[in-house]
């Protein structure tokens, strides 16, 4: 009830506002959305049509560029998990960097699903194929939800950064043996190519562009949510001492 | 306190508890057994049962595996027995592979009640030639499965009341158990014209997986478990 007063709670929220940008952060959102701009109009309008996709071909400058970004998130939360088991270079930031990336890593994989069934839909005639890289990527994406519902269970920050981090490394155990797995169950599907190595002149170019400015997306995107759970982390840790403040005056008075 | 004595006292202490509760073998393996049943409703048809009598073994498998794991680490939140060993100092990789050696044994008499079913309601044939095949997948995936199953239960259980969690962490990472090992009972039963050589390459994934997730698990529970 007290924190909900604004009286009390102005010790906590009130004056000290704190902003998730800085000047840098800025300067790569305008980067960012001039990349993403850039992109819209190659992959749009200035890139030709592929000689046999035709225009399917333009869902994917939305379809790699995603798949990159989510890869590279899961990779960037495995590595922070590594660091901040090691006893080292432990530390809550390694933890929030992790959970930032994986958050992402999972929307952007749900992008690259999605885009990825749609132009399957056009160009194979089917939503799903059960080629290694479709269901590996699918685990994938499954595992980091998971791992998404096992940092919300609570605890204090250390425990949640503990367990979150023991089950990133482990989906890296996991992801390599799913893959492999698949593979060997249906060696017929194996021909991963989506339509790569094909490409030139102005459309590697889109392909290219878009890469580069998910890839700031991500940054931009890791930058900000990380401090706003170091803010939420903050913010819990200071409710509890208020309430604890309460609690005194209370017995006080 | 060695390892393997923590190991094994914490094992022969989790048979105990079901042989005195007998929640296992009075609620989980007719629950299997139902599952089995229910598999037949549902596809009907004896061929296509036949055909696929190994994949539903496996399947059965795993979704007692999940009801098993969570009464495994039931009885330990329960009294907060697990807090309990880690104070006293009790090593948590040995707590891990007595608890795993319990799940193990228990999750062998489900599969052979499973595989027992499948010859009676499905029309399965045990052929001779794949017998050896046969046991060695059922034992390298049994550990296996006990290994992950131990593994995501202590993380599982670490969270008060959120069992409801552990399908959708433990069913992805058991995946490949679910293929090799189907592979591999279909090659020793010689389901569609396989041979016992087709069943052997997918012995090696499972005894990876067993390898690696033993391992992980060994090093890992006492994160995972620790409150």
């Amino acid at each position: 009830m007290t924190l909900l007063d604004p009286a009390t709670s102005s010790a906590t929220t009130g004056s000290d506002r704190r902003p998730t940008s800085t000047r840098f952060t800025r300067v790569l959102g305008f980067l960012t959305l001039a990349g993403i701009g850039w992109l819209v109009l190659f992959g749009l309008f200035l890139s030709p049509n592929d000689a046999t996709q035709r225009n399917r071909v333009r869902i994917l400058y939305i379809h790699v560029p995603s798949a990159w970004l989510a890869y590279l998130a899961f990779g960037v939360t495995g590595l922070s998990s590594l660091a901040y088991l090691w006893k080292r270079t432990r530390s809550l930031e390694w933890d929030r960097i992790a959970g930032a990336s994986a958050e992402v890593g999972v929307l952007f994989m749900g992008i690259t699903l999605v885009s990825g069934s749609l132009w399957g839909k056009i160009s194979w005639g089917t939503y799903w194929e059960w080629d290694s890289r479709l269901t590996t990527t699918a685990f994938l994406f499954i595992t980091y939800v998971g791992y998404l519902a096992v940092r919300d269970l609570g605890g204090t920050h250390q425990q949640r950064a503990r367990r979150s981090a023991v089950l990133a490394v482990l989906a890296m155990i996991e992801v390599p043996l799913v893959h492999f797995s698949v593979k060997w169950w249906r060696p017929l599907h194996q021909q991963e190519s989506v339509a790569e190595g094909e490409m030139e002149g102005l459309m590697l170019f889109s392909l290219l562009l878009g890469i580069i400015a998910f890839t700031l997306l991500y940054v931009w995107l890791v930058m900000h949510r990380q401090r706003v759970l170091a803010l939420n982390d903050l913010v819990d840790d200071r409710g509890l001492d208020v309430a604890l403040a309460d609690r005194r005056k209370e017995a006080e008075g | 306190m060695s390892m393997w004595r923590i190991a094994r006292l914490v094992a022969a202490k989790d048979l105990r508890i079901e042989r005195r509760s007998r929640v296992v073998a009075n609620q989980v393996l007719p629950f299997a057994a139902l599952v089995m049943v229910m598999f037949a409703f549902a596809l009907s048809s004896d061929a296509v049962l036949r055909r696929v009598a190994p994949g539903l073994v496996w399947l059965a498998t795993l979704f007692s595996l999940l009801v098993i794991v969570q009464r495994m680490f039931a009885i330990e939140t329960a009294d907060g027995a697990l807090d309990a060993l880690q104070v006293a100092g009790v090593r948590p990789g040995g707590v891990f592979l007595g608890k795993a050696m319990a799940l193990a044994a228990q999750l062998a008499a489900l599969e052979l009640l499973l595989l027992g079913l499948a010859v009676v309601l499905y029309q399965t044939e045990l052929v001779a030639g794949g017998l050896v095949l046969l046991v060695t997948t059922f034992v390298t995936a049994t550990i296996g499965l006990a290994f992950v199953g131990t593994l995501y239960g202590g993380l599982a259980a670490g969270a008060k009341g959120r069992e409801t969690l552990l399908p959708l962490l433990m069913l992805p990472v058991v995946a490949p158990v679910l293929i090799g090992a189907t592979r591999a009972t279909e090659a020793a039963l010689g389901t569609e014209g396989a041979t016992p050589s087709d069943g052997w390459p997918w012995i090696g994934l499972l005894a990876l997986f067993a390898a690696l997730f033993g391992a992980g698990g060994t090093l890992a529970f006492g994160s995972l478990i620790d409150e």
